[in-house]
């Protein structure tokens, strides 16, 4: 398949960029939410109106409702949800929570999956425990109590889980904390007894939060897939968590890339443009090439996955971390010139630039940074 | 099947009864490479067969038209044939300036008679080409070239020095760019070809930083350059005193070819070959080993989807600088984490174990990979107005 959107792709892409750049746009949206203090941190107005445009239940199945595309579909989306640094659930609900879902039974299916594609639920994927990603180790536990489970224990870093109507939570049901097997999925509501959020207002104004589980007492149908082997389903829910990062992640860098070299055209200083300065020139040059790259291995460890249905071959769980790592570089590198070509301008409030440092910041560390990725390469390469 | 199944096939059946074994290992050093030309001689019984069952196939020059050496192969069919022989590691039967450079120029802007004269040459492995481009005075700045071809009439007498002439020593003829107008920058330059074994030329091997030679130094001493080679032969490429088209359509190529693009090994992941290596990896190595993968890998889609690209007319034009750029850079980042995880080893200059110095003077070559073909910074001069639009000369 070649490394470029089809027609179909480019005429979503076309969708998606408008509406992203018109409703989703940083005033209508991320200043709006965040100068009220919004204790969601996005608009479920916005929400609604990208389940009518069918980007919600993107990676859905027809029979769900969705659109029943894949991950480079998810991504174009993704991708305008970074350039215009939209608040929205998309990435948790639409990519994250629906991927698990999608493993889990008819009745879970029938349950939360309508809620996705009418963009009327928020969900929440709970997997961090501590400040740093780290899935491979998980110590809350759910014992078997009845015909269900008790769940204990606290996560980190759960993005909406405040507003989230349903948490997505990695549990270990047997073994111990850095064991492979003995994980489990389960779908705990929003109103499930001795669950607590302590909700924080992160650097880019979305909201996580540390969330306990106090002997949370859950039915056997909340388990989404195997008791005990969650950890495939997991990986699913991580690579398509991971690529939708990298290809929001993409957005960024490209918004802020963009903002950057048309001011580089605009500033004047010792009497002329400093974009005609050598000095900026070259930076803004490497800057493009990185963003290229970055680019490129996003779109291919998105086919990678879609053309294993999502299950992740050793092919396609390689590149999602090279993509991931690549992007977490490259944007950073693009907020980090944007900021500094900018000058004082691009330290205040004001000005867009320091938002998109900001929200890079925040998604670098969701799934993992460049560095746990660039590990992950290694490991798998088998160094 | 479709008709493209039935060529990879038909290709891979052809293949498996023409490529001998020996033909089918990694090039391990110069004289596995088979460059053609006068003096040319083969290393191998197996070298010869392999390059002789190519040239009858047209697989020296498989894109080319038959009717000038090639097998008229169309794009999808020579992505086919790169694909099997990759399959197999067969090795090219032929290198050559004149498959890379001099054949595409003559291609878009060849007359029907040097077609069928030099790209048959070349494809048949009887000429080796060089290429006369930098001056002494003349690398970055290449349009202020010096090399003076005095009109004569039927013929130019040509004064001047070339420099980083690849392999003139071993060249038979030169494709060489010269001035034949002193007022006209850049519509002063004729793009001319003309036999090195012509009275006046003299080549001298400059000795590099690796103990190699692979460039000369190229003086031309009053060397009579005739205009024709005989009927809708001209001894130029496109017209007199507009070379400057040409050198530029070429360049591009160059930096296409360059880039790397299509990968192979100047943009492969390295960290687990040097484990394997050392047996064991500092930790501060292993991080940089595990970003250059990261990086090298991402390259690698970046080089597919740019091919991609190209082929429906998607790539910026001035897209393969960007892959110049970040492809030589790369390989030099390569050579560096090459030269750490060696070691001691590595620095050995003439050693057996070492192939003779391999790792130190190809990391030692590979800083040229940002000089040659234009360097990093002029590729970044070309992004930043051709593609980022930033103002100023």
């Amino acid at each position: 398949m070649p490394l470029y959107h089809d027609e179909d792709q480019a005429m979503l892409a076309d969708t998606a960029s408008q509406f992203m750049a018109g409703e989703g746009s940083i005033q209508k949206q991320l200043r709006h939410w965040r100068d009220r203090n919004c204790k969601d941190g996005f608009g479920h107005g916005l929400w609604e109106q990208m389940a009518e445009l069918g980007f919600t239940g993107i990676l859905l199945d027809e029979a769900d409702g969705g659109l029943g595309m894949g991950h480079v579909e998810a991504g174009i989306v993704l991708e305008e949800i970074g350039r215009n640094l939209t608040p929205s659930p998309f990435l948790t609900t639409s990519v994250l929570a629906a991927t698990a879902l999608k493993a889990g039974s008819d009745d879970l299916r029938q349950r939360y999956l309508p809620g996705i594609a009418s963009g009327k639920a928020v969900y929440a994927v709970a997997i961090d425990e501590g400040a740093k990603h780290n899935p491979a180790r998980i110590k809350t536990r759910a014992e078997k109590s009845g015909n269900g489970f008790r769940l204990s224990g606290q996560k980190d870093f759960v993005i909406h889980g405040s507003s989230a109507d349903m948490l997505v939570v990695a549990a270990r049901t047997s073994g111990a904390d850095d064991d492979a097997d003995g994980i489990t999925l389960f779908a705990v509501p929003r109103d499930a007894a001795g669950m607590s959020h302590d909700a924080v207002r992160l650097v880019d104004s979305s909201m996580a939060t540390h969330t306990r589980f106090d002997n949370v007492e859950l039915d056997g149908d909340a388990v989404i897939g195997e008791v005990d082997g969650g950890r495939e389903v997991l990986n699913r829910v991580l690579n398509a968590g991971r690529i939708g990062a990298a290809a929001e992640g993409v957005g960024v860098a490209r918004g802020a890339m963009d903002m950057t070299v048309t001011y580089l055209k605009q500033r004047k200083q010792f009497g002329q443009l400093i974009g005609e300065f050598q000095a900026l020139q070259h930076r803004a040059a490497h800057l493009y090439s990185e963003v290229e790259i970055a680019r490129a291995v996003v779109i291919k460890a998105q086919q990678l996955l879609d053309a294993n249905n999502g299950a992740g071959s050793e092919k396609a769980e390689l590149m999602v971390s090279v993509a991931k790592a690549k992007v977490g570089r490259t944007a950073g590198l693009a907020v980090r010139e944007g900021v500094q070509m900018h000058g004082g301008i691009g330290m205040t409030d004001e000005y867009d630039i320091g938002l998109y440092m900001k929200r890079d910041r925040a998604l670098q560390e969701f799934l993992g940074d460049a560095n746990y990725h660039a590990n992950r390469v290694a490991e798998l390469s088998g160094y | 099947m479709s008709d493209l199944e039935a060529f990879r096939q038909e290709t891979r059946s052809w293949l498996e009864a023409n490529c001998p074994p020996e033909m089918r290992q990694p090039v391990r050093d110069e004289e596995d490479v088979y460059w053609g030309g006068r003096k040319a001689s083969f290393k191998s019984d197996a070298q010869k067969a392999w390059f002789e069952a190519c040239v009858a196939k047209g697989y020296t020059v498989p894109a080319w038209p038959k009717e000038y050496g090639g097998a008229g192969l169309s794009a999808p069919q020579a992505k086919v044939l790169r694909e099997e022989m990759s399959r197999i590691n067969a090795r090219p039967p032929l290198s050559s300036f004149g498959i890379w450079m001099l054949g595409p120029a003559l291609l878009h802007f060849g007359t029907e008679g040097q077609k069928q004269r030099f790209l048959n040459e070349i494809a048949r492995g009887e000429i080796r080409w060089c290429q006369g481009y930098s001056e002494p005075g003349s690398g970055s700045d290449l349009v202020s070239l010096q090399t003076f071809g005095e009109d004569k009439g039927d013929h130019w007498v040509v004064n001047g020095q070339k420099i980083w002439t690849s392999y003139a020593d071993h060249a038979d003829w030169i494709f060489c760019l010269v001035r034949t107008d002193k007022e006209n920058k850049y519509q002063g330059i004729t793009f001319m070809l003309y036999d090195m074994a012509s009275e006046g030329v003299s080549t001298k091997p400059i000795l590099l930083i690796s103990g190699n030679s692979p460039f000369c130094e190229t003086f031309f001493d009053d060397v009579n350059v005739p205009k024709s080679y005989g009927e809708d032969c001209p001894a130029y490429v496109g017209q007199v005193n507009r070379g400057w088209d040409v050198a530029k359509y070429l360049l591009g190529h160059e930096r296409e070819m360059i880039s790397g693009a299509g990968g192979g090994d100047r943009t492969a992941a390295i960290g687990a070959a040097m484990l394997r290596t050392t047996g064991e990896l500092d930790p501060i190595l292993r991080a940089e080993l595990a970003m250059f993968d990261v990086d090298a890998l991402a390259y690698t889609a970046m080089g597919e989807k740019f091919l991609d690209e190209i082929k429906v007319g998607k790539a910026h034009p001035a897209q393969p600088n960007m892959m110049k750029y970040a492809g030589t850079e790369l390989n030099k980042r390569r050579h560096e984490l090459m030269m750490s995880a060696g070691g001691s080893r590595a620095l050995e200059w003439e050693s057996e174990e070492t192939g003779g110095g391999k790792p130190s003077r190809n990391w030692l070559r590979t800083k040229a990979n940002s000089i040659e073909g234009g360097t990093s910074e002029v590729m970044l001069n070309v992004i930043s107005k051709r593609i980022l639009d930033l103002p100023g000369a």
